[in-house]
């Protein structure tokens, strides 16, 4: 994996906003954990360690572009410019929640902003990304689809059905797979016998690329490329980026299946530090900016969560509504 | 005003329905295995390639979830397809895309999106499919909330249907009778003839016994209600036509009226749709019932392949009076 040079297309704030998502993706999570016995959420997928591949990989596209995303997907919501407000309060499971407090933190989606829903069934993304991506070709709409994925998808039949698709339509789609190298409990060694997942895209005709996911800038970069292939009909790429789950698979995970050095080790190639100092070396950001930045994203999570808090719990009144268009009349009590 | 029909069959009458809506809105697109050049095994979407091309007349590999997930997502960003899966039967190898996606979306996303989407499938025996390309799953299908299940039983009720299906914003699935594609009868040539989902159509009149019947049982308890006149005995032949939405009222004043009630269902007995209108007339219309309900439909087992044995265990026209007589 070779090392990438800052983007010069790229101007000091928007290379700084890069930092600042990343960090503010982390503090997000980092709360939300802090928090899990106040918000009594259980199953919540915190994205800390691989915060490089969604801030990277929504760098590159363009606001009307679509995400789809996965069962972890607070970071590719934030990524993707979905308010940290109404997130916050989607997880705590409120009326000013995203979703209204339906869906939580496995469902947070922003259709307003393209970003079409983190999804609780591993693998469902990228099938629901083809008929995005087919929209928008036969619409002539020039728009691109990066479609979210982790090193447990990659064995899911719909997964291959998709690429298959996508692959003979040439549909612009950039597959993203964030090998976190582990599907729960279950290590990526054990579940393929293959080294870089990416080999896969050769089956399909496809090109398959892995690379540093902890590298926002290689994620930037690479991404970039192969969403404008995809715009231009050139069809769809696999990318497949290393990088590793920090916590658990979610909150109550009390993840006693991997080594503490295993982890320590990853812990060492964190993507924000990294990223802190390369901007550092290139005299992009100082000590005092750094600190600004931090104090910035703390206060908007502080605020994020005292307005989760106070916004109202949904009027159990509304349960029935929202399923379909127009009221229907439902079984059921 | 007379209304204007033609004579055809219901497979025909489908693909009229297809084909008025997609010269109508360029949104609507088909997408499923084989339905281009050959047409799909029964021949629905037959000549719509020539008609509208390969964009939008899209054959695809032998790939369910890849189908459906294709319709759903394109569903989801404003296109209205309309997916056909080859046979019913199929429909396991995708329950992903319609249970967990297509008909939680809107509610799980706080009503954020629609889903327009339909799915449509022929269903049902008498074609020699056997075990795998024979099979009854609507009542899966009403299990789940968010979707809508349609079950036509005639071209009128195929080509009204139908639109109402590819217009309405949630998903849909069209359950398609592999025996009511060969009936043939009037259907309305107006483009806008479209059937309300919800409203069940009454076939015949009567005092003496309700009989509620879905897809091709309807034809057979046509039949048998027909026999049954001549030796005066009068049944009221209902079908629901959707099952989700359910039209209960209708079902619930035959019964005031008859006090006996029997439903035809090809799908095997346990948890079935004669189950559920057996459920709901207990709950909401036990006072009106002079006998108990009987169901008809067919045994627990896969459909078995020998026509004798297929033939022996689909319900028919004579079991249906033989069981009306029962109540008499």
């Amino acid at each position: 994996m070779s090392s990438f040079e800052l983007p010069k297309e790229l101007s000091s704030d928007e290379l700084i906003n890069l930092y600042k998502k990343m960090l503010l993706i982390r503090e997000f999570e980092q709360r939300i954990t802090k928090d899990k016995g106040k918000i009594k959420a259980m199953l919540v997928h915190a994205y800390t360690g691989e915060e490089a591949i969604a801030v990277g990989v929504c760098a590159a596209i363009n606001d009307n572009d679509y995400i789809t995303s996965t069962h972890r997907g607070h970071g590719h919501f934030i990524a993707k410019g979905g308010d940290i407000n109404s997130l916050m309060a989607e997880i705590y499971g409120k009326e000013g929640g995203i979703c209204k407090g339906r869906g939580g933190s496995m469902h947070v989606a922003d259709f307003s902003k393209n970003m079409l829903g983190a999804n609780g069934i591993v693998g469902a993304g990228p099938p629901l990304a083809l008929g995005v991506a087919l929209a928008s070709k036969m619409r002539n709409e020039g728009k691109v689809v990066l479609t979210f994925f982790g090193d447990g998808a990659a064995n899911q039949g719909m997964l291959h059905e998709s690429m298959n698709l996508a692959a003979i339509w040439k549909l612009p789609i950039v597959f993203v797979l964030e090998n976190n190298m582990y599907g729960w409990s279950t290590s990526v060694q054990y579940a393929t016998a293959i080294k870089d997942l990416s080999l896969r895209a050769q089956g399909y005709g496809m090109k398959g690329l892995t690379i540093d996911g902890n590298d926002v800038i290689a994620v930037y970069t690479t991404i970039k490329e192969a969403v404008e292939f995809a715009r231009k009909g050139g069809g769809p790429t696999l990318i497949e980026c290393k990088t590793y789950r920090w916590g658990g698979q979610m909150t109550i995970d009390a993840d006693k299946y991997r080594s503490t050095d295993e982890k320590e080790e990853w812990k060492k190639k964190c993507p924000i530090e990294a990223y802190k100092i390369k901007l550092i070396k290139s005299e992009i950001i100082d000590k005092t900016i750094i600190q600004e930045l931090e104090e910035d994203v703390l206060a908007q999570i502080e605020l994020s969560v005292k307005l989760a808090k106070k916004s109202p719990k949904p009027d159990t009144n509304t349960v029935l509504d929202d399923l379909y268009k127009d009221p229907i009349n439902l079984g059921g009590n | 005003m007379t209304e204007e029909t033609k004579t055809m069959k219901g497979l025909e009458a489908i693909r009229l329905a297809i084909e008025e809506e997609m010269e109508r809105d360029e949104s609507i697109f088909l997408i499923g295995e084989d339905i281009g050049r050959f047409g799909g095994p029964f021949f629905v979407t037959e000549g719509l390639l020539e008609k509208f091309g390969p964009e939008r007349i899209r054959e695809t590999p032998i790939s369910e979830n890849a189908i459906l997930g294709c319709a759903i997502g394109a569903a989801i960003v404003g296109m209205r397809p309309i997916a056909e899966i080859m046979f019913a039967d199929f429909l396991p190898v995708c329950m992903e895309m319609i249970v967990n996606q297509a008909a939680k979306a809107r509610y799980m996303y706080g009503g954020q999106i629609s889903v327009p989407v339909t799915i449509r499938t022929p269903f049902g025996s008498g074609i020699m499919g056997a075990a795998q390309h024979s099979q009854s799953f609507e009542a899966w299908f009403m299990h789940v909330p968010g979707l809508k299940v349609v079950v036509p039983s005639n071209g009128r009720d195929f080509k009204g249907l139908m639109k109402t299906a590819i217009r309405d914003d949630d998903p849909v699935i069209f359950f398609e009778n592999k025996r009511t594609y060969f009936l043939t009868g009037e259907v309305p040539l107006d483009k806008d003839f479209t059937i309300p989902f919800g409203q069940a159509r009454k076939f015949t009149d009567g005092d003496d016994v309700t009989i509620v019947a879905t897809g091709a049982m309807v034809q057979e308890s046509i039949i048998a209600a027909n026999k049954l006149k001549e030796e005066n005995i009068q049944c009221e032949v209902i079908d629901p036509r959707t099952l989700v939405p359910m039209d209960k009222k209708t079902i619930l004043n035959s019964v005031e009226k008859t006090g006996k009630l029997i439903i035809v269902d090809e799908g095997c007995k346990t948890c079935s749709v004669s189950a559920e209108i057996a459920a709901f007339v207990a709950e909401e219309g036990f006072q009106y019932l002079k006998k108990p309900i009987l169901r008809i439909n067919t045994p627990d087992i896969p459909i078995p392949y020998s026509p004798n044995l297929e033939k022996a265990i689909i319900p028919n026209a004579k079991l249906i009076q033989e069981n009306v007589m029962k109540l008499i």
